[in-house]
């Protein structure tokens, strides 16, 4: 039998440029974040825990403290975040070296598959061939999730937080397009069934090597309105086990408040109008952690201290 | 993706590309040691596939447009989504002095003005608004590369021509 060589054998370009194509694609991200401080992913693994009302109101409590802040929806399917940050018919700027995204009114920059799509019921679909999307979606998705990264003009940032979709293989398709992303905050809920879904992407993460992992516990505890009791909407302790086991720091136990949600979906998240709210005294912590950990201070403060 | 010719053991090149229809991508590749010539043809979903990674089989005339994949895939864009910066004079002079660029018009290529027909406008209206912006873009660069100062249904002709430009 003759003996073909492998593709690493034959060092001849081709000449249908599609390595050059590929590595332009990454140049282009990365000159992109070079801009960017920190890259800080809200993922989960698991679906329904808050991720992206955490990511809007975690967006907006660290924009209060005078930092840049954007906030990337990779959630192509069912985007929220320019909902929940009040931009969902905003226009985007397109010029020349990128689109400009979406302002905030709590002052957070925004991109959202919701700010592309004509109708709101309408689930995303592609102009492609009906037949074998299995064959090409994921990869379109990576690519469009790649131009939302690198094709926004999201300047000078000290944060750029990605609301990242249900499932671990989502975690990995960012890390493929970020592979040095600066934070990961896993967001589960005290329930054993989040418990067995998130610690798979706390593996995940930690393979990755990402440089710091932390756990934010959602929907810790339910206050009663009218009498004030604080009952348990879970009978797990998913955090809590969580963090014994893996050595992921639980960085905030957030209970679960009508307010937050209501406030959320009004497109201004509560952190901004109620700060004293139990609920948004967590999501401060929770900044303050994300802060520190940085090391980061608002580009104001340091550009006036150094001169 | 490589084609080697096995009976010299080179490595092809690629030669030529076209889009005959049904979704169908025909690369061509030669061997420059046989003259032998292979055609690639892939079926719509391997097209797609391809498409799907923003590359060009053969390389790309016009460098890759901001958020292109997403534009020229979704279906069901916003009419709205995007407005040009050129269009909203204010708002790019402010982004610009943000920045700390010069806020010049086409600043980064060739500044030259160049003047869009009534035809030629009717003719770009009809091109969806969602991926307007960046086809009238594709075209004024073009035009100011080229040195062309007014864009008619003529030169539109041309540039898609010189430019691969399938569908636009």
């Amino acid at each position: 039998m003759r003996k073909i060589r492998t593709y690493k054998d034959v060092t001849h370009d081709t000449g249908s440029g599609l390595f050059e194509q590929v590595v332009d694609q990454q140049h282009r991200l990365a000159d992109r974040l070079a801009h960017v401080r920190a890259v800080v992913a809200v993922a989960s693994g698991k679906g329904g825990v808050g991720k992206s009302a955490i990511t809007a109101n975690l967006a907006a409590a660290l924009a209060s403290r005078g930092l840049a802040v954007g906030a990337a929806d990779a959630d192509l399917n069912g985007p929220s975040l320019g909902r929940m940050l009040g931009v969902s018919r905003a226009q985007l700027v397109d010029g020349p070296s990128g689109v400009a995204p979406a302002l905030s009114p709590s002052g957070v920059r925004v991109m959202s598959m919701e700010l592309l799509q004509e109708e709101e019921d309408a689930p995303l679909r592609w102009r492609e061939p009906e037949m074998g999307g299995f064959i090409w979606q994921s990869t379109l998705e990576t690519g469009v999730l790649r131009e939302f990264l690198g094709d926004v003009e999201w300047g000078e940032l000290d944060v750029l937080l990605v609301d990242v979709p249900p499932g671990t293989d989502k975690i990995r398709r960012l890390l493929e397009l970020v592979p040095d992303l600066d934070q990961m905050l896993l967001v589960t809920i005290p329930s054993e069934t989040a418990r067995f879904v998130v610690a798979k992407s706390v593996r995940m993460a930690r393979e990755a090597a990402v440089r710091t992992v932390a756990l934010v516990s959602n929907m810790v505890g339910h206050t009663c309105p009218e009498c004030g009791h604080v009952s348990d909407l879970f009978t797990g302790d998913g955090g809590t086990r969580l963090e014994d086991e893996s050595g992921v720091p639980v960085w905030a136990e957030i209970p679960f408040d009508q307010q937050f949600g209501a406030a959320t979906d009004s497109g201004i998240p509560l952190v901004i109008t109620d700060p004293d709210a139990r609920s948004c005294r967590a999501i401060l912590a929770l900044a303050d952690r994300v802060e520190e950990r940085l090391g980061i201070q608002a580009r104001d403060a340091v550009e006036t201290a150094g001169s | 993706m490589k084609f080697l010719c096995v009976e010299c053991d080179k490595v092809m090149d690629f030669a030529e590309r076209q889009i005959p229809g049904d979704g169908t991508l025909a690369a061509v590749f030669t061997c420059g040691s046989c003259d032998r010539e292979i055609a690639m043809l892939t079926n719509p979903m391997e097209t797609q596939l391809i498409s799907s990674l923003g590359v060009k089989i053969g390389g790309r005339e016009v460098p890759a447009q901001p958020m292109e994949l997403a534009r020229t895939s979704l279906e069901g864009g916003r009419d709205d989504a995007f407005v040009l910066s050129e269009d909203i004079p204010l708002a790019r002079g402010e982004s610009a002095l943000a920045s700390g660029e010069a806020a010049t018009p086409g600043a980064g290529t060739s500044t030259g003005r160049v003047v869009w027909t009534s035809e030629a406008t009717s003719r770009l209206e009809r091109v969806p608004n969602f991926v307007r912006g960046m086809v009238k873009r594709i075209y004024t660069d073009w035009a100011r590369e080229k040195g062309v100062s007014e864009i008619t249904p003529e030169s539109m002709d041309r540039a898609r021509a010189e430019l691969g430009l399938e569908g636009m």
